[in-house]
């Protein structure tokens, strides 16, 4: 079974219907008891960090997620679920955050007007690191993205995938053992973002 | 790169895709989840659905559509029509839909939006317009005033002022749907299109007059759209979305190729 985390953070629905379109059990929980003891464990998220934090802190599910990731449980993270594990986000001023990937999230500095925040649609992310849930994905693969703040590991080996915007090239995929967050949305990316989906329930969390 | 989004847009009347020429004169084209199923294994690279009575009826948008659209579509979607309150968005981001596209109701209650952004993210959030040429300078220094409820009701607002307020209020995107062009298969009203997109910093929707895989090259490159609408030119199979990205690609706008 797999853990959806439930933290009043949007996308929730279309994460559990890509799972069932894979065969696969998801579960929508915000209970620290089913989520510690999920085989896997989703953590999804649209919207903004600050009320995010909030949400987490006030539902508790701030130390059942750190103990998830300290005991090798595979966790896959998407969009604003891969900025709020980091140690700090720019967002609303600044938001200190749950610190399960060593780094902070940065805001685009877009060049003019043209060049739209959010950036909303279909990029490319080239491979940074080879990893299992890569697999049978050719690298530079759209996917689609939806987010103002990107995520800036504190260190260059925690980047698995990268991709361009805004003048700025950034980690759009990160994995620190069994932890493994994109910044699009592979519930949404069509066939390619369902093989990384499947890849994901395949995985026992080793790199 | 990112790549220029094509999004066909699905009107949809008693559960059944529907099209006309200025809001008017519709005919009957299709079951709208064959249609989307279609689209999203045809790469398109989003979809959009109005329940485009639900506003006239009065009505509440047709919930079990979108569930059933979220369990067949991988690619993000969009709906709007009838959205009358904040538990209206709710219902629709939780049947699946990425985005909740207010337009009437925006008009009315301006509030909504930032409250609705303030709650889903700004990114859930389109403003969906309809402008209508209008010569009377003074009051519409744009050149274009908004109508709303299917081209029903005008409003006596600027097409511009109104964008740039939406923006100020948190909506993260707009569908500038042309109410001259809308079904012509003309071409995007182009100066519409580029005068927003290039006022606005969050994404442009260029809506209403696609016919041909030159009218997008020209909004794209011309105009600065974003993403563009298509619907009469793909709904009666006159074009493929891969046989209109292969003439976007040839001529040098960024597209995704494979899906």
């Amino acid at each position: 079974m797999i853990a959806i985390v439930d933290y009043k953070a949007g996308n929730l629905t279309s994460v559990k219907l890509a799972l069932e379109h894979l065969g696969v059990d998801g579960v929508i929980t915000r209970d620290p008891a089913v989520i510690e003891n999920a085989e896997r464990v989703i953590f999804p998220g649209d919207g903004a960090a600050a009320s995010a934090m909030e949400h987490l802190n006030e539902l508790g599910l701030v130390a059942p997620l750190k103990k998830v990731v300290d005991k090798g449980t595979p966790v896959l993270g998407i969009c604003l679920g891969t900025q709020v594990i980091c140690d700090h986000s720019d967002e609303d001023g600044g938001v200190d955050c749950m610190g399960l990937l060593p780094g902070r999230v940065k805001r685009f500095n877009p060049p003019d007007q043209l060049c739209k925040i959010p950036q909303m649609g279909w990029n490319t992310m080239r491979f940074k690191h080879k990893h299992p849930l890569f697999e049978g994905i050719e690298d530079d693969s759209e996917f689609y993205f939806i987010h103002s703040y990107y995520p800036v590991p504190a260190d260059d080996a925690f980047i698995m995938g990268e991709t361009e915007y805004a003048d700025a090239t950034f980690a759009s995929a990160v994995g620190k053992g069994n932890l493994f967050a994109t910044q699009f949305h592979p519930e949404r990316s069509g066939r390619i973002g369902m093989r990384l989906l499947k890849n994901f329930t395949e995985w026992d969390g080793s790199c | 790169m990112l790549t220029k989004r094509i999004v066909p847009c699905l009107d949809v009347r008693n559960r059944i895709v529907t099209k006309g020429v200025k809001f008017q004169n519709n005919i009957d084209l299709g079951d709208p989840i064959e249609m989307a199923v279609r689209y999203s294994d045809g790469g398109a690279d989003e979809l959009v659905f109005y329940d485009i009575t639900a506003s006239a009826e009065r009505r509440p948008i047709d919930i079990g559509m979108v569930e059933e659209i979220g369990k067949v579509v991988h690619i993000p979607f969009a709906v709007g029509g009838g959205i009358e309150n904040l538990d209206d968005m709710y219902k629709v981001l939780l049947a699946g839909a990425e985005k909740v596209s207010v337009n009437s109701l925006a008009v009315k209650n301006p509030g909504i939006i930032a409250e609705g952004a303030r709650i889903f993210g700004s990114q859930c959030i389109v403003l969906g317009m309809d402008p209508v040429r209008a010569d009377d300078p003074k009051k519409f220094p744009s050149g274009y005033e908004i109508t709303t409820r299917g081209f029903r009701e005008h409003t006596g607002m600027d097409a511009l002022e109104w964008a740039k307020r939406a923006q100020d209020l948190g909506v993260g995107e707009i569908v500038v749907n042309s109410v001259d062009a809308d079904g012509t298969r003309d071409g995007f009203e182009l100066p519409l299109t580029k005068l927003i997109a290039t006022n606005v910093g969050i994404p442009v929707v260029a809506s209403g007059g696609a016919g041909t895989p030159q009218h997008l090259i020209d909004v794209f490159q011309k105009a600065h759209a974003d993403a563009a609408i298509v619907a009469s030119m793909t709904h009666t199979g006159d074009y493929t979305i891969g046989q209109i990205k292969d003439v976007l690609d040839a001529a040098g706008v960024p597209v995704r190729k494979k899906w």
